[in-house]
């Protein structure tokens, strides 16, 4: 490739990343399933994640990958506590119908 | 020339399988579908010459986050997932309204951000696990690394918390 290559604007690579956010707060918003709907905090963490590389690679800072790998570590931190509560909740009340779960709602 | 074609491939495969994420009922075929999304998010960060990054994509989310969520959904018993019933429904449309307007906002962002032009794009310059680990341990990114170790080790000990069972 090298220099001479016709590359990817980056604004291609931004505006994937805000599709795929998008759909990600969708499935969020309108999911009834909590596992459904931590998939798709993982496709927004994804987006980010896209642009993040995206910018490191135009701007030729290696930040933006570095700051991926912290992304990844907390969103592996947050998969396993939030499946341990999930996991939780099923065990008390045999659903996790997000509707159900409102016992501390005022 | 070819780095358009990949990426307009990668683009196209990422967006119908994000789509089947939100779109599907069943959890697995969503699990499954964010793992295509995930390799290809990772073939994106290879093609961008981030290859470490990409390796640890593939390692950590397609492979240890996305067998924790089958295991859950195996653990659970919930491949067939119950009617549940909906007592929001215009939350649905009122959310598609919201998620347009974010897209917009998002949307006007890009095109007001001033972008470098990428025909001053240095060449290609692989960043591995070398260049990561010399700027990692630098004074700017020691005490992120440090902070993210300990997080990991307080998750750790939550998840078994919330996991173990009640002696009674």
């Amino acid at each position: 490739m090298g220099n001479v290559a016709v590359h990817t604007p980056l604004e291609f690579y931004l505006i994937l990343s805000a599709i795929l956010f998008t759909i990600g707060t969708v499935g969020v918003l309108t999911k009834r399933n909590p596992i459904i709907m931590f998939m798709s905090v993982e496709l927004m963490l994804n987006a980010v994640n896209l642009s993040l590389v995206a910018f490191s690679r135009y701007l030729n800072d290696i930040g933006g990958q570095l700051m991926v790998i912290f992304v990844m570590a907390v969103a592996a931190a947050e998969v396993a506590v939030g499946l341990g509560i999930i996991v939780t909740i099923y065990r008390n009340r045999d659903s996790i119908n997000i509707d159900r779960m409102d016992t501390m709602s005022g | 020339m070819g780095t358009q074609i990949l990426f307009g491939i990668l683009a196209a495969i990422m967006i119908v399988c994000a789509i089947g994420v939100v779109a599907s009922n069943n959890p697995v075929r969503s699990a499954l579908n964010l793992v295509i999304v995930l390799f290809s998010v990772a073939l994106m960060y290879i093609s961008l010459n981030a290859s470490f990054v990409g390796a640890i994509q593939i390692i950590v989310y397609a492979g240890a986050i996305m067998v924790l969520f089958l295991f859950v959904i195996m653990l659970l018993n919930l491949g067939t997932p119950e009617q549940i019933v909906n007592r929001l429904k215009p939350q649905n449309s009122l959310s598609i309204i919201g998620a347009v307007t974010m897209a917009g906002v998002i949307a006007s962002v890009v095109a007001s951000v001033p972008t470098p032009p990428s025909s001053r794009l240095l060449p290609a310059q692989t960043v591995g696990a070398l260049q990561i680990g010399q700027s990692l341990f630098t004074p700017t990114w020691l005490f992120p690394f440090e902070a993210v170790s300990i997080l990991l080790l307080i998750a750790t000990v939550g998840a078994v918390v919330l996991a173990v069972r009640r002696m009674s």
